[in-house]
């Protein structure tokens, strides 16, 4: 069957910001889904609030709305664009879910859109948990013994029914929020109460818990002629009782013989049949019992998943783009496989290597949080790795995670495990923890036996047995040495997966010399082809990987080569935004004639695609990997460079271990210029840049003299980390000697390196109620710079940059600090020779601007600022790189002036904290937020708002709004009371806010007591009765389980929108009010910026366009402008 | 691994070295040879070693991990292995499966296969795809040995490897309403288990001649798999015709060698593909425009396209267009080249036994692609805690074809 024609315009929905069990994986797909849908000549139009995403590059779409995925504005979209069809099942939960409120509400019958992809029907099956178990019990397949709650009471009924233990799981959820295991009545009633809370519908399902028991995943994809073929299997090597996305995982599955996996691929089809999926890809979870091998069915996922990114990045099956063809009409045997070029798409993926994903967890950065993995997902990143063996792909994983670790043990981390007695270990090592691979190791290494530790853990004989391999392994290279090292013995230690750091630290030597020596005895790595097929067919597409053996598969080729290195796995600070530059880097330098190299571990990004770059190469982002990939590309053809300054700090780090010669764009030393605390304070001197007084230390001693001179609060945080990692204000001795303890060795970032000369900890005074402002810039080797944008932050300084909201353009900055804020840029960029990108990061206070640092490389703002001005950014720093000028990149059309849009875009930040429910959600300067999303707005109010409610939270049209401030804040306190009482809100105040609401004049209509002083009516109750719409709580200060810390986490958990500053409250009230006068209007990007690349044809006229002017000339038929003032009702398409 | 395993090398007959260690037995003289082809296969080892097609062959795995799940006697698909050894890249030191009751090495040695681990199998795999399926030897020999071994091993082309596999007496199996008489050519139990769901199998040797099938007064003739050169077999291909003359509304179907030997009594002719269809993943598609079945493929020959008169092309691989099925006009025969009664591989096309059952005059099976009703029938009665793994593999399994009558031969 042909691609469908009766469609014209498809509308695809995008998952919204990066979020913990949502992650970049749905960028690759929704990626994947554009370029299919375009190629096979449909007009796209596409909605995500996620601004990082490479989806929502105004070239990727006909059509592309940066707006909340919220039904009514989807359901505005849907009536201005009136798309022929939706596909929902490429934008994970999010879409799904908004597809099905869409079709409730009628939205898609009304204007006659088809959900395809996925019906109705068949989403309600899947995701109804008493939907699903019906139908698999119908086609004969096992399900959990379960029942369905509704109340506290049924669900104590229910549990008593299926028996205990059992596993909660509410309904239309994602990540497994609010799942958790009960094995008392006690704490099924406490579980299922949060669980009821976390599902839309106020549902729980009661399940019979199967914990302990092993868990595969099967990736199937179905066509509209009823042709079934299971891209990959996936077994976890953490029982049942961890959520799949906190597991390890293994591709394929290891230990099931034919009889079994073939029982469930026929379940697996029969599932996919049942529940009605007609085209497309599904995730399908089973759970066997390891002695009985008895076999149920634990859920499916009517869309691409995590697990079909990692299974695609994990085949060479592209599962995405292969689901898009299929929702348009094509059949499997009607698509071609990519990588071989010749065989069809219809047939299953055989593979000749391992392939193991471990998730990455950010608890450092949730004091609080107990660590300990369950069956909520909490993980906000995996590195995947491949290797020939499950211990070599295993120990791959590991070292790609970037926690510091060389493997799995070997290195000077595991002696933390030492100090515990054996019993302690296999106790510890039975509880599912970011430990648990390590703890396995140690076990094994004392010589416990694998019967022992699969008892305590569950943990399948043939994992350990493999872990075992590699414990004798290191005891045989022990009694070896480095000196008895033959050749053959080398061969055996690398195929295991040992690192030279592993080795280096085992015999302990420098890393550079085992390096040496193992080169000199001729081993060295090979590259390997994934090509879907086993080598049973050429492979046409360089997707490679390391490992020991004896042929290599690399081809050498003609034309100059750069290298880029990715960021690695995401986490809280370095996200989807480096994967988002490091791709642009990729397509900017192809159209320039360069062939890319893309070197990355993560698979949920888009640079991980196998057609993203030129070749790809999954292996770890480490010197050892990293090194001998650029070895073999040396061989190959002539290397050209590496980009490192676009994938974060992981790639940076990096560059040190590099050829200062390979290091395209801004030198290494000017790197380490921008880093090095004291000739950065000579540099900023010289330039005449303000900074905040400060100084650096390498112990408490040192800090104390620091302070002493600068005085309090001071803000602390240690060199070389990203995302704010284990930075604090203190305001007096105690608590910077607390700071300095968790820095020092022994706090968790000890872990990362600790402290020492070279990684000292800077001490500046800190700037009370200053602006914080962030300047991203490029500037090429004439010297010239160019401003991308200016953000003002919403929050004050002290918030960290990534956490807080902020503006393009300024809000309140007077023209003139915005020229000292690009002349500062502009010299700093000269002093530090950039070449490339540039972000400045200042504190605005009393008008004066202060410089708090410089960093001269890819920002998390950058997708931001090229979304909001139309400029991009990455692309342009890119071609800098290699030598390009900014006037050439003019005149060739890829730079053009900013978009002068008349509209206000707002970046807002969105934090995990329902997903750690102990942790307090204030926010500090050590970044939390997972991700990020933009509103874009005629106005600051409406574009604020809009971001609020991408985010997550709706800002009520009026009800009781709860103030509890700061003293410090009382006085702006006042004017947010004001400006709420304008808009209708009555105000319920604590005490000492009350009185002062009072005092200026904002009436209080109901005083309450503290939570801490047991009063006995307070916020917290009237948060859980549903009394209160909206709350603004300003810090006093951060206390554990201090007043505001409860009042804040009854917000998050009854999901009512919480303000803690005074700035953020004040922008709510504007939006509110703004949106009180305004009609919802969306605008697509291409309107509004343009659609890149394509040449801009806008001169002059900034200031004289109105508010939301005529659209840029956009690509397809939907360019009919809007008209010259925002109209009220949007302009429709005319379909042709 | 660390118990010392003796280091041992593979050589190809063009002469390409590959450096491992000796698994297995321990062949005569430290030299295994045969002809080398690849899996890819990501489970079923033990079926793939097992299955008396690969007499002659030397099997090199593709997945690197092999024995992960020990063997288990339920997954044989013959008594003792035919093939001349196994290659591997690692071989699992300890097993894990509630099914399994032995390690594959120790299986290896007590059942004579030679193997070799700890080959960059991908390589290998590479070489072949290109320059073609080959002879080589393994072993713990010295280089030259293994060299001359490979040279001199004469390959499959011509030799008849049915006489070596095939049952020296007949023998019965199942006790179903029809009677199916089947030529053993090296028959797989997997196939005698769907057989023997509706028909009383009388198994015979290859060298049966027509006469005597048709004086069991069959329902129908199943002509089995087998190993080689199906051009090697002619006393089969007379048979066949004599069958087709003699009683032309008799129902035969065959699978893999029985396809091809039933193209020949056609008058067409077969040839050696370049390295063969040896994995569980290949796309076939059944009728022009028809569904596309995932299969379970084990063949070095295969049907020359239009060289068979009277017959239509019924299956066809899609990844290389190899004809995979055939139907006689005419006549109640009909062949694949695949394998539909899996073990090891996908389930995909086990209606084919149910088109063989009605042919042979069976009852009608409720038929529909896995799902609903045939899956229920298969996995039996959904109870409230309906696992389906457990019921499955505790049913009882036909008898061994193979039990009483010895492969020795």
């Amino acid at each position: 069957m042909p691609r469908r024609t009766d469609l014209e315009s498809i509308l695809l929905v995008g998952s919204g910001p990066i979020v913990i069990g949502q992650a970049s994986e749905f960028d690759y797909s929704g990626t994947q889904a554009c370029r299919v849908l375009r190629d096979e000549g449909y007009r796209v139009v596409l909605v995500n609030s996620n601004p990082a995403t490479i989806m929502t590059d105004p070239g990727m779409a006909d059509r592309t709305y940066v707006e909340p995925l919220d039904a009514d504005v989807v359901a505005a979209i849907v009536e201005r664009e009136r798309p022929d069809a939706l596909l929902p099942t490429l934008g994970g939960q999010t879409a799904l879910n908004l597809a099905m409120a869409l079709s409730e509400r009628g939205v898609l019958d009304e204007f006659g859109v088809e959900l395809i992809g996925a019906n109705a029907e068949a989403i309600a099956t899947a995701e109804d948990r008493e939907r699903f178990k019906v139908a698999m019990t119908g086609i004969g397949l096992g399900v959990p013994a379960s029942g369905i709650a509704h109340s506290l009471d049924e669900a104590l009924t229910v549990g008593e029914e299926v028996g205990l233990p059992v596993i909660i799981r509410p309904a239309y959820i994602l990540g497994g929020r609010g799942t958790g295991m009960a094995s008392t009545p006690a704490e099924l009633a406490r579980v299922a109460a949060a669980g009821l809370d976390a599902s839309p519908i106020s549902e729980i399902l009661i399940e019979r818990s199967i914990a302990g028991w092993k868990e595969y995943e099967l990736e199937v994809m179905r066509d509209r002629a009823d042709n079934c073929v299971v891209v990959c299997s996936i077994e976890n090597l953490d029982p049942m009782g961890v959520h799949t996305g906190d597991s390890i995982t293994v591709a394929p599955a290891q230990t099931l013989s034919d009889v079994e996996y073939q029982r469930m691929r026929d379940a697996a089809f029969a599932c996919i049949r049942r529940v009605g999926v007609e085209t497309g890809g599904s995730n399908i979870q089973f759970a066997v019992e390891p002695d009985t091998g008895d076999m149920v069915v634990i859920e499916m996922n009517p869309r691409v998943s995590r697990s079909s990114a990692l299974a695609s990045k994990a085949t060479g099956f592209p599962i995405a783009k292969i689901a898009t063809k299929l929702a348009v009409g094509y059949t499997l045997d009607e698509v071609t496989n990519d990588i071989t070029g010749e065989t069809p798409a219809s047939f299953e993926p055989t593979i000749d290597y391992v392939v193991t994903k471990v998730p990455r967890w950010a608890f450092e950065k949730f004091p609080g949080s107990p660590g300990v993995l369950g069956t909520s997902m909490q993980s906000v990143g995996e590195a995947m790795a491949i290797g020939r063996t499950f211990p070599e792909s295993l120990q791959k994983a590991l070292r790609s995670l970037e926690h510091g670790r060389r493997g799995l043990n070997c290195d000077p981390a595991e002696a933390a495990l030492d100090a515990l007695d054996d019993d302690e270990l296999v106790r510890l090592s039975a509880i599912a923890t970011p430990d648990r691979p390590f703890q396995l190791e140690a076990v094994l290494r004392r010589g416990i036996s694998v019967e022992r530790l699969y008892e305590a853990t569950k943990v399948d004989p043939w994992f350990l047995d493999q872990l075992a391999l590699v414990t004798e392994e290191r005891a045989v290279l022990a009694d070896t040495g480095l000196e008895g090292m033959t050749t053959r013995a080398w061969r055996r230690a690398k195929r295991l997966g040992f690192s030279d750091g592993q080795l280096a630290w085992l015999w302990g030597v420098d890393e550079g010399l085992v390096r040496e020596r193992r080169k000199a005895a001729g081993v060295s790595r090979v590259y390997k082809t994934v090509d879907t097929c086993g080598a049973e067919f050429e492979a046409r597409t360089p997707y490679h990987y390391a490992t020991f053996e004896d042929e290599d598969e690399v081809r050498p080729t003609g034309r100059r080569k750069v290298v880029i290195l990715g960021s690695g796995p995401n986490r809280i600070g370095q996200g989807i935004e480096f994967d988002y530059c490091c791709v642009h880097a990729s397509l900017a330098l192809a159209e320039a004639g360069f062939e890319t190299v893309m070197i990355n571990c993560n698979p949920e990004t888009v640079s991980t695609d196998y057609d993203t770059s030129d070749r790809l190469y999954f292996e770890p982002l480490t010197p050892e990997d990293v090194g001998a990939v650029l070895e073999a590309e040396a061989r190959s053809g002539e290397l050209v460079g590496v980009v490192v300054s676009l994938g974060g700090q992981t790639p940076l780090k990096l560059a040190a271990s590099l050829d200062p010669s390979l290091v395209l764009g801004t030198s290494p030393a000017s790197i380490d210029l921008a880093e090095d605390r004291q000739r950065w304070a000579d540099l900023c001197a010289r330039l005449e840049i303000p900074q905040p007084a400060g100084g650096t230390a390498t112990s408490v001693d040192e800090a104390l003299a620091v302070t002493a001179r600068v005085g309090y609060p001071a803000l602390v945080r240690p060199s070389y980390v990203l995302g704010g990692r284990a930075m604090s204000i203190v305001y007096d001795d105690e608590g910077l000697r607390a700071a300095m303890e968790e820095l020092s060795a022994f706090g968790s970032l000890g872990r990362e390196g600790g402290l020492s000369a070279e990684r000292p900890v800077l001490i500046d005074r800190f700037l009370e109620d200053a602006i914080e402002v962030d300047v991203d810039a490029v500037r090429d080797a004439t010297g010239e710079v160019l401003i991308g944008g200016v953000m003002e932050h919403v929050e004050e300084a002290g918030v960290h940059s990534g956490d807080s909201a902020c503006a393009i353009p300024p809000q309140t900055l007077p023209p003139l600090v915005i020229e000292v804020l690009e002349g500062h840029t502009a010299a700093i960029a000269d002093a530090l020779d950039v070449r490339g990108l540039l972000n400045v990061q200042y504190a605005v206070k009393a008008g004066q601007v202060f410089v708090i640092e410089a960093n001269p490389r890819a920002s998390r703002t950058v997708p931001f600022v090229a979304k909001a001005t139309g400029v991009p950014l990455a692309k342009v720093a890119s071609r800098i790189m290699v030598g390009a000028t900014l006037a050439e990149l003019r005149a060739e059309g890829l730079l053009q002036p900013p978009a002068e849009t008349g509209a206000v875009s707002v970046k807002e930040a969105v934090l995990p904290f329902n997903r750690f429910p102990d942790v307090d959600t204030l926010l500090g300067p050590e970044m939390r937020s997972t991700g990020e999303v933009m509103g874009i707005d005629r106005t600051f109010g409406l574009a604020f708002a809009k971001s609020q409610l991408a985010a997550g939270a709706r800002l009520p049209d009026g009800g009781t709004a709860f103030l509890s401030l700061a003293d410090r804040d009382k006085r702006g306190g006042a004017e947010v009371g004001r400006r709420l009482v304008d808009l209708g809100f009555s105000l319920v105040a604590t005490t000492g806010t009350a009185a002062a609401l009072e005092a200026a004049g904002v009436p209080v209509s109901e005083v309450v007591g503290k939570v801490s002083e047991g009063s006995s009516s307070t916020a917290v109750d009237l948060l859980g009765g549903g009394k209160i719409d909206l709350v603004v709580n300003t810090p006093r200060g951060r206390g554990p389980r201090a007043d505001g810390d409860y009042i804040r986490s009854a917000a998050a958990a009854h999901g009512v929108p919480c303000l803690t500053t005074v700035a953020a409250a004040l922008a709510a009230a504007e939006g509110m009010a703004d949106r009180a006068r305004h009609p919802l209007e969306v605008r697509s990007l291409q309107e509004l910026v343009g659609s890149q690349p394509e040449v801009a044809r806008r001169v002059g006229g900034a200031g004289l366009r109105p508010a939301l002017g005529p659209p840029t000339g956009g690509a397809g038929p939907a360019s009919t402008p809007p008209g010259g003032s925002a109209p009220r009702s949007p302009t429709k398409p005319k379909r042709s | 691994m660390s118990t010392a395993r003796r280091d041992a090398l593979l050589v190809l007959a063009d002469g390409e070295v590959y450096e491992g260690e000796a698994v297995g037995a321990e062949p005569p003289g430290g030299v295994a040879s045969g002809e080398v082809v690849f899996n890819t296969v990501l489970t079923g080892y033990q079926e793939v070693l097992t299955d008396p097609s690969y007499a002659g062959q030397i099997i090199s795995f593709t997945y690197p991990h092999i024995g992960n799940y020990g063997v288990t006697p339920a997954d044989a698909e013959s008594r003792r292995p035919a093939c001349r050894g196994v290659v591997v890249r690692d071989l699992a030191r300890r097993r894990s499966n509630w099914r399994s009751e032995e390690d594959l090495d120790a299986w290896l040695a007590r059942n004579g296969v030679p193997g070799i681990a700890g080959i960059d199998t991908r390589r290998l795999t590479r070489h072949i795809r290109d320059a073609g399926a080959m002879s080589g030897a393994f072993g713990t020999a010295d280089e030259a040995a293994l060299r001359a071994a490979a040279k001199e091993e004469p390959g499959t082309d011509g030799v008849d490897l049915v006489a070596t596999v095939t049952t020296p007496e007949p023998y019965v199996v199942g006790a179903g309403p029809r009677r199916v008489v089947a030529y053993d050519f090296g028959i797989k139990t997997a196939i005698l288990r769907h057989l023997s769901t509706f028909a009383t199998v009388e198994v015979v040797p290859a060298s049966t001649p027509a006469t005597d099938v048709l004086a069991r007064e069959p329902d129908g003739v199943f002509l089995s798999n087998g190993p080689g050169d199906p051009a090697a077999v002619p006393y089969a291909v007379e048979a066949i015709r004599t069958i087709g003359e003699e009683a032309p509304d008799l129902p035969v179907f065959g699978i893999c060698l029985g396809h091809q030997l039933m193209a020949r009594a056609q008058g067409g002719d077969t040839y050696k593909l370049p390295f063969g269809h040896h994995g569980g993943n290949h796309p076939v598609r059944r009728n022009a425009g028809g569904p596309v079945e995932i299969t379970s493929h084990n063949h070095n020959y295969a049907v020359a396209e239009g060289s068979v008169p009277g017959t239509r092309v019924t299956h066809v691989d899609l990844n290389d267009g190899v004809v995979e099925g055939l139907a006689v006009e005419g006549r109640p025969w009909t062949s694949v080249q695949y394998h539909p009664e899996a073990g090891p591989g996908p389930s995909d096309a086990n209606y084919l036994f149910a088109e063989f059952r009605e042919a042979i005059g069976g009852e009608p099976e409720v038929r529909r692609r896995i799902g609903g009703a045939a899956l229920r029938a298969a996995l039996g009665p959904p109870t409230q805690r309906s696992w389906i793994g457990g019921r499955l593999f505790g049913g009882q399994r036909p008898p061994s074809p193979h039990s009483d009558a010895g492969r020795e031969s």
